[in-house]
């Protein structure tokens, strides 16, 4: 049984057709990337994973249990997380506090036992807490966990955005253009480290890219989006070959 | 000068070890209840100074209880006068109406307490609102709740109508108001530094990223509501017993300005600012009195220079040791010790 499985799944807003007939599977272990250029719906067909907006028609099934008409947090704790294109941490929190919010939906304590700090409050905490600095350490984030997650650089806000969807426990990850501003050098580290991520984690994952190198360097799978239709479907080295998608995007990507 | 830094710092670190101390908050409030106690039995304070105590540890309660609202959660309400007024009018009810005379100073504290848990079932339905709309358009909707609420008020004449309720004895006494102070403070401290208050924490800085982090949000609103309005009730009950006597007028939109104003001159997300805030500002009103009408020039434009000069408040977005908790920074300490042994011992 596949994964994620998108069936026929439309959205429009108000007249504009962001995605239209987005049919998709995924099987666990996976890592598939959905490119396209701008304007495409890509992070649309994020949005309406993960429930930020819900779908005009269609289905989107996880593990064969639907999900259109769910709260986004709902969806989370059926095992989504993701990040995003322009990066969306809680600046004013503590890097530490930014992974440990990510935990709300496994807490086991009441809000009584919360406002008392009686019952399960203290184990829990403590459980929260050390989970949270075992996955900032292997991120290499545990040094900087008191400091605020504005002061930290780019490229450690990005690697806090990922643990930070990691840790809610997820077995789909939707990386939303994980390489914007990087340099080729980064892009590659990059490729290594989601490689890794995914091997540590045994999550699936789904990335959403611009940059060709990111996506033909390690995804299994590709879909091409052009204006809310889906245009090609296949493995990378197809989907290079692909007149349709020439036209429509490698071509002014080979110019570039 | 040197001489004198150093003294501050050792007294500093003996403050934090004091602070940080197991038995330091039960010793504070039993410390605390004795001499509020002491002060109201042999009256060596005078009453004066009692009922300005009283008000300000009232302001403490109504402060704290905003800035969950406005600072942590940062959305903008200025209906707490309304669920004041609600606190207040129940618990008066029950100590003029439905408690037999003499045994009022035992069921007090049942009167408080209801007019928090009135004030706290308002609270809920306030919060339904605030699932969909955020800013400005939920300030509007607080800003109408405080209305109906006062005119809602004005309209039954069982509670007086306009004219407002009178008869309560003066129950509220320093040792209450103490009470009710630092349960308060202390239950929205634990709050706050639970993964709910992190939750409330994260509807500030983005609600979307935090729906998508797992973060109920609509749970979270609704205990922020409650629990601001609970307190809020509290304080209400708080106030009506010790002025003995309440009308409508009183918790209109001038009442909530004035819990504003303490929450943005202590500074927002900050306990310690909330109760810096409210004893200032109480205690500067007291002091001005004698310049009669120049006064209410003097504090306006005392706010405006701070919105000017230190617009994030006294202690806005910071928070003394005091109030956090000691058991992140244990668990975060034996961690590291624990991370250590691990490296030692791996080569």
């Amino acid at each position: 049984m596949p994964l994620l499985e998108i069936s026929g799944l439309t959205h429009r807003f108000a007249g504009l057709c962001a995605v239209s007939d987005f049919n998709f599977a995924i099987e666990p272990h996976e890592l598939v990337g959905i490119i396209g250029p701008n304007g495409a719906g890509k992070t649309t067909v994020f949005n309406l994973i993960t429930g930020v907006y819900c779908a005009s028609e269609g289905g989107i099934k996880m593990e064969g249990r639907e999900l259109v008409g769910l709260t986004p947090h709902a969806i989370t704790k059926r095992g989504i997380a993701r990040t995003f294109q322009n990066i969306r941490l809680f600046k004013e929190l503590s890097v530490l506090d930014n992974v440990r919010v990510a935990h709300y939906g496994q807490i086991s304590y009441t809000p009584v036992e919360a406002l008392l700090h009686i019952g399960r409050f203290r184990a829990e905490e403590r459980r929260i807490t050390s989970q949270t600095l075992d996955l900032l350490s292997v991120f290499k984030l545990d040094d900087s966990a008191g400091e605020k997650a504005k002061n930290l650089p780019y490229g450690l806000q990005r690697r806090l955005e990922i643990a930070r969807a990691l840790a809610t426990g997820p077995k789909l990850l939707l990386l939303d253009e994980p390489a914007a501003g990087m340099n080729p050098n980064e892009i590659i580290q990059l490729m290594e480290f989601i490689g890794w991520i995914r091997k540590t984690f045994s999550v699936t994952i789904i990335l959403i890219e611009h940059q060709m190198r990111l996506v033909m360097g390690i995804c299994e799978r590709l879909a091409v989006l052009d204006f809310g239709a889906t245009i090609a479907q296949g493995f990378p080295a197809d989907i290079q070959n692909n007149p349709k998608v020439m036209e429509a995007y490698l071509g002014e990507e080979a110019v570039l | 000068m040197a001489k004198l830094s150093a003294a501050y710092y050792t007294l500093l670190t003996r403050w934090h070890t004091l602070t940080g101390y197991k038995y330091f908050w039960p010793g504070f409030m039993i410390a605390g209840l004795g001499f509020c106690m002491a002060a109201s039995t042999f009256e060596f304070l005078d009453l004066y100074l009692q009922l300005i105590l009283i008000y300000v540890g009232i302001n403490i309660i109504l402060t704290v209880s905003l800035n969950l609202i406005n600072g942590y959660m940062g959305e903008f309400s200025v209906g707490h006068a309304g669920f004041m007024a609600v606190g207040a009018y129940i618990a008066s009810l029950l100590t003029v109406h439905v408690f037999p005379s003499g045994v009022q100073n035992l069921l007090f504290p049942l009167a408080i307490l209801a007019g928090g848990i009135g004030a706290g079932l308002i609270g809920f339905l306030v919060a339904i609102p605030s699932f969909k709309t955020r800013g400005d358009y939920l300030a509007i909707v607080t800003l109408a709740f405080c209305m109906i609420v006062k005119s809602v008020l004005e309209n039954i004449d069982a509670v007086g109508g306009p004219r407002g309720l009178l008869g309560m004895e003066k129950l509220t006494t320093l040792p209450w108001v103490f009470f009710w102070t630092v349960l308060s403070v202390w239950v929205i401290r634990n709050l706050v530094y639970s993964n709910f208050g992190r939750g409330i924490l994260s509807i500030r800085e983005d609600e979307i990223a935090s729906d998508l982090m797992s973060v109920n949000t609509r749970q979270v609103k609704i205990i922020a509501f409650v629990v601001s309005s609970f307190f809020a009730g509290i304080a209400g009950g708080l106030f009506a017993h010790a002025l003995q006597f309440i009308n409508p007028r009183m918790f209109d939109i001038l009442k909530s300005t004035d819990i504003l104003i303490m929450v943005y001159l202590g500074g927002i997300a900050s306990i310690a600012g909330s109760i810096i805030g409210a004893v200032i500002y109480t205690i500067l009103l007291e002091i001005l009195r004698p310049l009669g009408v120049w006064r209410m020039v003097l504090m306006p434009l005392m706010l405006v220079l701070l919105m000017i000069y230190r617009p994030q408040g006294i202690m806005g977005m910071r928070e003394t040791r005091l109030f956090k908790p000691l058991r992140d920074l244990v668990t975060e300490k034996l961690w590291r010790k624990k991370k250590k042994e691990a490296a030692n011992a791996a080569p």
